[in-house]
């Protein structure tokens, strides 16, 4: 038995779950299609119409939507309230370059907030812990999410934001932070640090929420044992509101996906068609309560399983498996989206061939992108400091694209190997699923 | 009077200048130079050979990447002061010297050195003006 944030919600019989998912959707198809011209056309061009959905059972007859459909309707093209209306924006990296940028009302940031409270009372929290957000704050969702949700409960919320390592371990000693909120790979370097100065006696941490990038079991035990606390996985994405979309509880077997605000659908990648439960597929999230941004049949590309098995912890909402991969080639270095073709996008302006590789790698559980490119005979000169410049300016702009450092190695021509069809251009040694 | 000096860029791993020097040997090249600059990944081998041409025909065949570069030669007699009489040179002309490296001849007491400059049209009036002799590219092959 645990402890709950919204028992009544969280603890709803499937048919109450249901009863909820089959009026909310019912009315968010008229709101978007009424509002929302973009996902109305797509609607009109598949024969569906609102009335065509009467329950969850007709859910797979809308059209799916897509990161490229945010593209396309970037900046305001599937936004489904009066600008007057809305909050917040928060934004994440998006392909080629493009943004994907989310829109709140405070109706929606509240429900957000409710989301993020439900992980943290699973995790063990209550109004008297002190919840340590290191979480990047600004665009990123992690450290908004996370620090409305520890207001929600009541919590004192110490909202640290990433790095200043320095800084984070002297206010976790000093004010008695009791959760940790940040990126799996940032707390096994907190961790770390904290081991090398001795300070674990110093610590009153005993949870951990851990989120945005993927993490093993093995690097769980890792941080568990490091930190002296048990550590949860939380699950979200900027296009559905963000960390909280799903989120774990104490038996560790899975994260629970908020279903009166979030349907979920498991699909094959290929064909688009629905899969039975419990095969694994790409995850498909329909958000039913949102008003400002509410994404329907929303391909989320992570590869994962859903289960209904009954849960110890008393929950009763869906279950998702850890994500076990991509249906695309999008990789999270750092808990940051990178593209492929962002990369591409940086080598091609600066007047490199696109003939690339990218190196994911983790060393002392923190993530390492290098980007190799061959050497050519426009950009080789004689002079070292010449080449050490170009490399330098291509550094430079990756980071002005991905947000993140990436080392750029340069090769010697023909070494990047050539396949037949499509190039590997990820080499991922994480060996994350 | 400059020489052609050939820049190849090279990874830094075991193993990398001896293909190179392979490549060479097959084509029975015959090297006058060389000077090793190194980043952390990669490099570049600089070159003084008998043949140029042919060197840098041979090595574009094998894939390398390279460039001819424009340096000068100078002989510099083997007693205390040479090198200083050169640089007071390109000093008082304000020509700057990027790299530099020597190697001896055949011939007893012969040395050389390599400049690579800023101006090297300029430094190579200069110093031949001062009394420097630059090395050609034709005599290069007899050294």
């Amino acid at each position: 038995m645990g402890n709950y944030f919204q028992p009544e919600i969280e603890r709803a019989s499937r048919d109450q779950i249901r009863a909820w998912q089959d009026e909310r959707l019912v009315k968010q198809v008229r709101h978007v299609y009424q509002n929302v011209p973009y996902y109305r056309n797509l609607m009109d061009k598949k024969g569906v119409a609102p009335e065509d959905i009467r329950s969850v059972d007709d859910l797979h007859k809308l059209p799916f939507l897509t990161k490229d459909d945010l593209r396309e309707a970037y900046p305001y093209g599937l936004l489904a309230v009066p600008r007057s209306q809305v909050v917040r924006i928060q934004s994440t990296s998006g392909t080629t370059g493009r943004r994907v940028v989310a829109f709140y009302t405070q109706h929606d940031i509240d429900l957000w907030d409710e989301c993020c409270a439900r992980a943290i009372v699973a995790a063990g929290g209550t109004s008297d812990d002190v919840v340590q957000v290191s979480y990047g704050y600004g665009l990123f969702t992690g450290g908004a999410g996370l620090n409305g949700g520890s207001h929600k409960l009541g919590a004192m919320t110490l909202p640290m934001s990433s790095g200043n390592t320095e800084r984070q371990i002297q206010f976790m000693c000093d004010l008695g932070a009791t959760i940790l909120c940040c990126t799996p790979s940032y707390a096994a370097y907190l961790g770390e640090s904290i081991r090398e100065r001795g300070l674990q006696d110093q610590l009153q941490l005993k949870a951990g929420i851990f989120g945005a990038e993927a993490w093993s079991e093995e690097m769980r035990r890792d941080i568990e044992d490091t930190l002296g606390i048990k550590a949860y996985d939380i699950y979200g994405l900027t296009e559905i509101s963000g960390p909280g979309v799903a989120f774990e509880c104490e038996a560790q077997t899975g994260m629970h996906i908020n279903e009166d605000h979030f349907i979920a659908e498991i699909i094959d990648p290929n064909t688009g068609e629905v899969l039975p439960e419990g095969e694994k597929g790409e995850l498909v999230f329909t958000c039913i309560t949102k008003e400002a941004f509410p994404l329907l049949r929303y391909r989320t590309r992570d590869i994962c399983v859903l289960s209904r098995e009954e849960c110890p912890c008393g929950r009763t909402h869906v279950k998702m498996s850890k994500p076990m991969g991509r249906s695309d080639d999008m990789l999270i270095v750092k808990g940051v989206n990178v593209f492929p073709s962002q990369i591409e996008t940086v080598l091609l302006n600066k007047g490199y061939p696109a003939n690339y590789q990218i190196l994911v790698s983790r060393e002392n559980n923190s993530d390492k992108l290098e980007v190799q490119v061959e050497m050519t005979p426009e950009m080789f000169s004689d002079a070292l400091s010449e080449i050490s410049r170009r490399e330098k300016e291509l550094v430079e702009a990756l980071k002005a694209m991905l947000g993140i450092y990436a080392i750029v190695k340069l090769v010697a021509p023909k070494t990047i190997a050539r396949s037949e069809g499509k190039a590997v251009r990820i080499i991922d040694n994480r060996k994350l699923y | 009077m400059t020489v052609k000096q050939i820049s190849i860029f090279l990874e830094n791993k075991p193993g990398k200048l001896l293909a190179l020097t392979q490549v060479l040997r097959q084509n029975q090249i015959d090297m006058r130079a060389l000077s090793l600059a190194e980043a952390e990944d990669f490099g570049i081998a600089r070159l003084i050979v008998d043949d140029s041409y042919k060197t840098a025909c041979v090595l574009r065949e094998a894939g390398y990447i390279l460039s001819i570069t424009p340096v000068l030669a100078a002989a510099i007699p083997d007693q205390a002061g040479s090198l200083c009489a050169i640089l007071e040179q390109l000093e008082a002309h304000s020509v700057n010297l990027e790299y530099t490296y020597a190697f001896t001849g055949r011939q007893a007491n012969s040395a050389y050195i390599i400049l690579r400059v800023d101006q090297p049209e300029k430094a190579a009036e200069i110093l031949a003006a001062a009394g420097i002799h630059l090395v050609s590219q034709s005599e290069l092959c007899d050294l």
